[in-house]
């Protein structure tokens, strides 16, 4: 299955260009590698070291079967408190993404002025990953999920805002057009035109942000903002393995759950 | 415009009440966990001080010639989530022709790999990070096999709709002059699927870029670490700097990214 090349004379140019393309990618893969063997090297991980952390994994799988099911109970509060703070967290989130998304479009707000540094503001606010946001407030408001629902808030403010302005923008511009001529004011556009043709939109990224969240959630107790993750960090450190896979399994049937109602009301939606 | 509303049926009007009446209920419980009044007394103080040290980043951190710096830690952080996103990008490509339906005869192949997949994917990496933690110890290695696990799951998913939507032609053809498997997957489903791989890859190392952040919060390596030390120490002008590090870093691998996807779709 080799390219057929001629066996002697000059190389034409469809050849030439054939060996060209050949070396670069010879050179591109040169360079991956080179560039894994320095980042390798930088940081010491090596395969070495996964061969020999393997029993050790193993040894802790061990620990982590059976899960101990008499600790149930005791977490059923926490993560009950998981499920509010991402309620309360996407809620407020969505709420303040509504202005936002409406200034960011370029449809809505045509004045570049207002649109391009709320955009700014925007990515700004989506660099920032919600554990950071939620060790910050931890400081600010003390421990408690107090502080994971203000992380929540804006990590699902920055998801929410950018997906429903796309989708703003792309929303059918006849409507909107022909309210502008027969007289409706910027608000009467809004409310009649761009609210029935965004709303489904923006309901099904405010359950899909949801979906993330209740996993955000379910981690923010490491850094001190309530929820499940305080008994998860606490039962890892006093090495109750048993206890730590009955907190994992609780989480990922609760998020499987969520994620199956989540996904039957979105595809009704859209 | 209120004239033109119609009437609903009986049946739509009760069911739109049992709904807005159950939201309303879930919201109240929501809300009643939140604890509003137990918000410290030193908020404002603390506050000041914190918009003080981020308007006032603590430069010196950002090179120091021994030892940990900002440059380090960020560079720690970019190779995690290189190594992580090659890790797994290599490692999901068997999932994703376990997964994908056109890969195999039987529903029941592809099927189950789906269901190992969204498993996969419902672990939140900082766990998988923590697990790994306790087997292998805190470092850069830890966070590396989370990233390259955790981002199995979306990969994986990612690539086996690519090799579900390729054209069957020349796969057909290939058969048909007498290929065997192995070719027929060199020569004709590799070619058409690569660059959708290599975006998905880069797209996942966007992402990666900013979990492996956060992966130092739990000791898994990178800028998090020492994120976290100066957060209880209450250094806030080292935080500033910091976090401005974090948002330079995660905006300029962006845009590299953004670049490079265009340039091979």
């Amino acid at each position: 299955m080799k390219p057929v090349t001629p066996a002697s004379g000059k190389k034409s140019p469809p050849d030439m260009q054939l060996t060209t393309q050949r070396y670069k990618r010879i050179a591109t893969w040169l360079l991956i590698v080179i560039v894994l063997v320095l980042c390798s090297i930088q940081t010491k991980v090596t395969p070495y070291q996964l061969i020999v952390g393997l029993p050790q994994m193993g040894s802790l799988l061990q620990e982590m079967i059976p899960p101990d099911w008499s600790y149930v109970p005791t977490i059923w509060g926490p993560m009950l408190e998981t499920i509010q703070i991402a309620i309360v967290g996407t809620t407020l989130g969505g709420i303040i993404a509504v202005p936002v998304a409406l200034l960011c479009a370029y449809n809505i707000m045509p004045n570049k002025l207002v649109s391009i540094p709320m955009r700014i503001v925007l990515n700004l606010v989506r660099t920032v990953p919600d554990l950071l946001f939620a060790s910050i407030f931890v400081a600010i408001f003390g421990i408690g999920p107090f502080a994971g629902m203000l992380a929540l808030v804006f990590f699902s403010f920055g998801i929410i805002a950018k997906l429903t302005f796309e989708a703003i923008e792309a929303i059918d511009p006849g409507p909107l057009e022909a309210m502008t001529a027969v007289g409706a004011s910027r608000m009467q556009v809004i409310i009649f035109g761009v609210v029935p043709q965004a709303l489904p939109y923006f309901i099904s990224y405010f359950l899909y942000t949801f979906e993330v969240n209740i996993r955000a959630a379910s981690v923010l107790g490491l850094v001190g903002a309530g929820g499940i993750g305080l008994l998860l960090d606490r039962s890892l450190g006093l090495f109750r393995y048993d206890r730590a896979s009955m907190i994992i399994l609780l989480t990922l049937v609760i998020v499987l759950v969520i994620d199956y109602g989540s996904t039957r009301i979105r595809r009704k939606l859209l | 415009m209120r004239g033109t509303t119609s009437y609903k049926p009986m049946g739509a009007r009760i069911r739109f009440w049992v709904i807005a009446i159950v939201i309303l209920a879930i919201y109240y419980w929501a809300f009643q966990g939140m604890h509003f009044e137990g918000i410290q007394a030193t908020t404002k103080s603390v506050s000041l001080s914190i918009l003080d040290g981020f308007l006032h980043p603590d430069w010196a951190y950002v090179y120091i010639p021994e030892g940990e710096d900002l440059l380090r830690g960020l560079l720690d952080t970019l190779i995690i989530s290189i190594l992580g996103t090659f890790v797994s990008a290599f490692l999901c490509i068997p999932f994703a022709f376990w997964a994908s339906t056109n890969m195999s005869k039987r529903i029941a192949v592809s099927g189950s790999g789906k269901a190992v997949l969204s498993f996969i994917r419902v672990f939140p990496e900082i766990i998988v990070a923590i697990l790994f933690i306790k087997a292998v110890g805190p470092g850069a290695f830890a966070g590396v096999l989370a990233l390259g696990i955790h981002s199995i799951g979306m990969l994986a998913k990612l690539y086996s709709e690519t090799i579900e939507s390729i054209d069957s032609g020349p796969q057909e053809a290939l058969i048909a002059s007498g290929a065997n498997r192995l070719q027929v997957l060199r020569y004709a489903v590799l070619p058409q699927v690569i660059p959708q791989f290599l975006s998905y890859s880069l797209y996942r190392f966007e992402i990666n870029i900013r979990s492996a952040t956060t992966l130092g919060l739990v000791g898994a390596g990178g800028i998090g670490t020492p994120l976290i030390f100066a957060l209880q120490v209450r250094n806030w002008n080292r935080v500033g700097v910091i976090l401005l590090g974090i948002v330079v870093l995660i905006i300029l691998t962006d845009l590299i990214s953004g670049w490079l996807r265009k340039r091979i779709i």
